[in-house]
């Protein structure tokens, strides 16, 4: 699985892969076991064990992949200075671990779901740097054809249910496609990610109580990334066990900067879900940049506590130490890994560039499956303008 | 007890036939001080002696307690403590109920919705709790100390969740009153007004102009008042009627039109609902055309409710339909919204195809 997914990333492009990675594409799925850094904390249910099975390509592919997932957020931040990506635009960087984690504990038939803050798990669910590029920027080959924009990634295919403006929305509708997956005896569970903002929103108890009835395999997980917005989690909400909040619901609190963590705490609550109904994950997880472009992220938090978790707690600085103390590849290695990765997002990015905007005919394109026989009038009333299709 | 600002002092040429406006004789207008401020600034200034003039009142909403995300709040929390200026969890419909229970016990809870795109959860709330509470109870409760502000309309980049103009689902209905206003001098007397009315109020602000619109504020206490629509720009050839942000691009339109010789007489609403039918149906009758322009979408908007009421009392004077330069029926776009808006040229091509009927 881990292979697929590199040469899907690739973009039909070939280029020379790094000297680590050739050396591990052909190498056997050596088992390598990784302790999480802490301990999970669980609510109503008894806690998975701390040791994680993996196997060296995991471990590198984990280390590329979030290396991908930052150096595009990054990017990103570029574009939109540059005014490239206009409207609103929110950053992942800081919590890849729990993009990626999930990823590998998973099917690409089981659903995810979430809010605005969505590229990286646009990317981990098959999505291309260049769909990525293009919906940012507005443009034709973008995921959603460049009109939903940063906040609005898709991706039917991979049970990509987006991208929603709107906090708290997208969990009423995380637990439907979780009652449709089990009506088709899909063996397959939704994860519906909501923030420690959204945590308090109505609907999202309304979506556990209907869960927890009908034993729904939903996963609801909280990235507590500790802000909603300039809101720090304390003066929100009275209980920020985001993990208990659901009560009779289990829940499980996951260390959300380590990739190990969030996989073991994932494939767990799979299991859950599939047998007794739903379950919460909180991960505690922070982001380095504001909550979106317009904010910059330090008039709530001091820099010395962005920092600092930058130093103690970077999801891909903890995989790098676990690639080199494992001897599964060089200094030298990774950077050169980086530095292609570099390249890979740039060329991503000439590339969307130089495609076109959508046409003007697409403002009425899908607002209904079929038109409805509206016609839109030019100042001239016997000049009809555009049908609705 | 409500003292109208003369409007003699103002830059916009003022007319003569607003209905039963009161007027403000010119040496108090003299007396006034005014500072240059924008939309945000003069909506601060409004919250600061609305809560100064009642210990009783309220502001409360997401973000509000540092400024909130466009400045309208600054300063409270200091001035007023925080037990009068405080944020709430990320919850509107919770928020809104919590105000309507505030403002039954006699307190005036002005509500901050962070963008009118997010009013929705606490659109229950709002009419089926707060705009019939009165008619309900016999009179024995009621909310009127209920306001609720929130950002509306297009900023050039919001997208879908960052631009709507929902003020149509609320004129819809009875119990609630809606203000738009267009300018800062305007939305710091409307929006006092709107506080101390005794009736629960929206306060849609147009989120363009926070920055955007400067004018001449009077510093002290005034009040604008609600339901009265007023004549901006006398003309004699075709009436546009408009609220918010959307008169300033309807203003231009007026004087590019002038140009070509045809005369318009500006109308702003201001109040939505009531609205101020007397003054517009005044001046139809005197121009016999009607232009309606907003930037909600065309079908169901309240320019829809304007020309069938226009329509039932001055068939017989109009010289042309009714035209309606409004927002596409479609979600508000992100790429296409140049295209989507209704913009100066599409207001002045309808003025003239309307005059050239």
């Amino acid at each position: 699985m881990a292979l697929s997914r590199l040469s899907s990333r690739s973009n039909g492009i070939t280029r020379p892969l790094s000297a680590a990675f050739s050396r591990f594409l052909s190498a056997d799925t050596t088992p390598i076991t990784i302790e999480t850094s802490l301990p999970f904390t669980a609510h109503l249910c008894d806690p998975p064990s701390r040791s994680v099975e993996s196997s060296s390509q995991e471990l590198l592919t984990f280390f590329r992949t979030m290396a991908l997932m930052r150096r595009m957020e990054i990017a990103a931040d570029s574009l939109y200075k540059a005014k490239l990506i206009r409207g609103f635009c929110h950053l992942y960087d800081g919590q890849e671990a729990v993009a990626i984690g999930m990823e590998a504990a998973i099917t690409k038939k089981d659903a995810i779901i979430t809010a605005y803050r969505d590229h990286c798990i646009f990317l981990g669910r098959g999505g291309s740097l260049h769909e990525v590029f293009s919906e940012l920027m507005g443009r034709q080959a973008g995921c959603s054809k460049g009109k939903g924009g940063s906040m609005h990634f898709y991706k039917k295919e991979s049970s990509f249910y987006g991208g929603h403006g709107i906090v708290g929305a997208q969990v009423p509708l995380g637990c439907g496609i979780a009652f449709a997956q089990k009506y088709s005896k899909d063996e397959a569970v939704t994860f519906a990610l909501y923030g420690d903002g959204a945590a308090n929103q109505g609907q999202l108890f309304e979506a556990l109580n209907i869960s927890a009835l009908w034993d729904l395999p939903a996963i609801l997980v909280c990235e507590n990334n500790h802000y909603g917005m300039g809101t720090a989690e304390w003066r929100a909400a009275k209980s920020s066990s985001y993990y208990k909040r659901g009560d009779y619901v289990p829940g499980l609190k996951v260390d959300g900067m380590d990739a190990f963590a969030v996989k073991q705490a994932c494939k767990f609550a799979k299991e859950h879900a599939l047998k007794n109904g739903p379950i919460i994950l909180e991960m505690d997880t922070y982001r380095y940049h504001g909550h979106s472009m317009s904010d910059p992220g330090s008039t709530y938090r001091t820099r010395d506590e962005i920092s600092g978790v930058r130093q103690e707690r970077d999801p891909i600085e903890r995989i790098k130490k676990l690639v080199l103390s494992h001897d599964l590849a060089t200094e030298k290695e990774l950077k050169d890994m980086e530095k292609e990765i570099r390249k890979e997002v740039d060329d991503a990015i000439a590339k969307a560039k130089d495609c076109p905007m959508p046409e003007p005919s697409e403002l009425f394109t899908n607002v209904y499956a079929k038109g409805f026989g509206t016609e839109s009038f030019g100042p001239d009333r016997k000049e009809v303008k555009a049908a609705l299709p | 007890m409500a003292a109208l600002l003369g409007r003699l002092c103002r830059k916009l040429v003022f007319p003569g036939t607003t209905h039963g406006a009161k007027r403000l004789s010119t040496s108090a207008c003299e007396s006034d001080t005014v500072k240059s401020l924008n939309l945000y600034s003069a909506i601060n200034q409004a919250l600061h002696i609305a809560l100064e003039t009642d210990p009783r009142s309220y502001v409360f909403g997401e973000d509000v307690g540092f400024g909130g995300v466009f400045r309208c709040t600054t300063g409270l929390a200091e001035r007023f403590g925080k037990n009068r200026v405080f944020n709430t969890p990320l919850c509107e419909q919770g928020i809104v109920g919590f105000g309507i229970g505030l403002a039954a016990m006699g307190n005036r809870a002005i509500v901050e919705i962070q963008f009118a795109d997010y009013i929705y959860p606490a659109f229950d709330q709002i009419v089926n709790e707060a705009a019939k509470f009165r008619y309900r109870s016999g009179n024995q409760f009621n909310c009127g100390g209920l306001t609720i502000r929130a950002p509306y309309g297009a900023v050039g980049h919001g997208g879908h969740y960052h631009s709507q103009s929902p003020e149509a689902f609320f004129c819809h209905v009875p119990g609630i009153k809606v203000v738009i206003p267009r300018s800062p001098r305007e939305a710091k007397g409307l929006l006092l007004s709107c506080i101390r009315d005794p009736n629960p109020v929206v306060f849609f602000e147009p989120k363009w102009l926070y920055r955007q619109a400067v004018e001449e504020v009077p510093e002290h206490d005034y009040m604008i008042p609600l339901s009265e629509a007023e004549v901006i720009k006398e003309g004699n050839d075709i009436t546009l009627v408009g609220w918010g942000a959307q008169l300033t691009i309807m203003e231009q339109a007026c004087l590019d039109a002038e140009k070509e010789g045809i005369s318009c007489e500006l109308i702003d609403l201001k109040t939505l609902l009531p609205w101020d039918k007397e003054t517009v149906e005044a001046s139809v009758k005197k121009t016999g055309r009607l232009l309606i322009s907003h930037e909600a979408p065309v079908t169901g908007g309240f320019g829809a409710e304007i020309s069938a009421t226009i329509l039932e009392r001055c068939f017989l004077k109009l010289e042309a339909p009714v035209s309606r330069v409004c927002g596409l029926d479609t979600p508000f776009p992100l790429v296409f919204e140049p295209f989507y808006m209704p913009t100066k040229n599409k207001i002045l091509d309808a003025i003239k195809s309307t005059v050239n009927y």
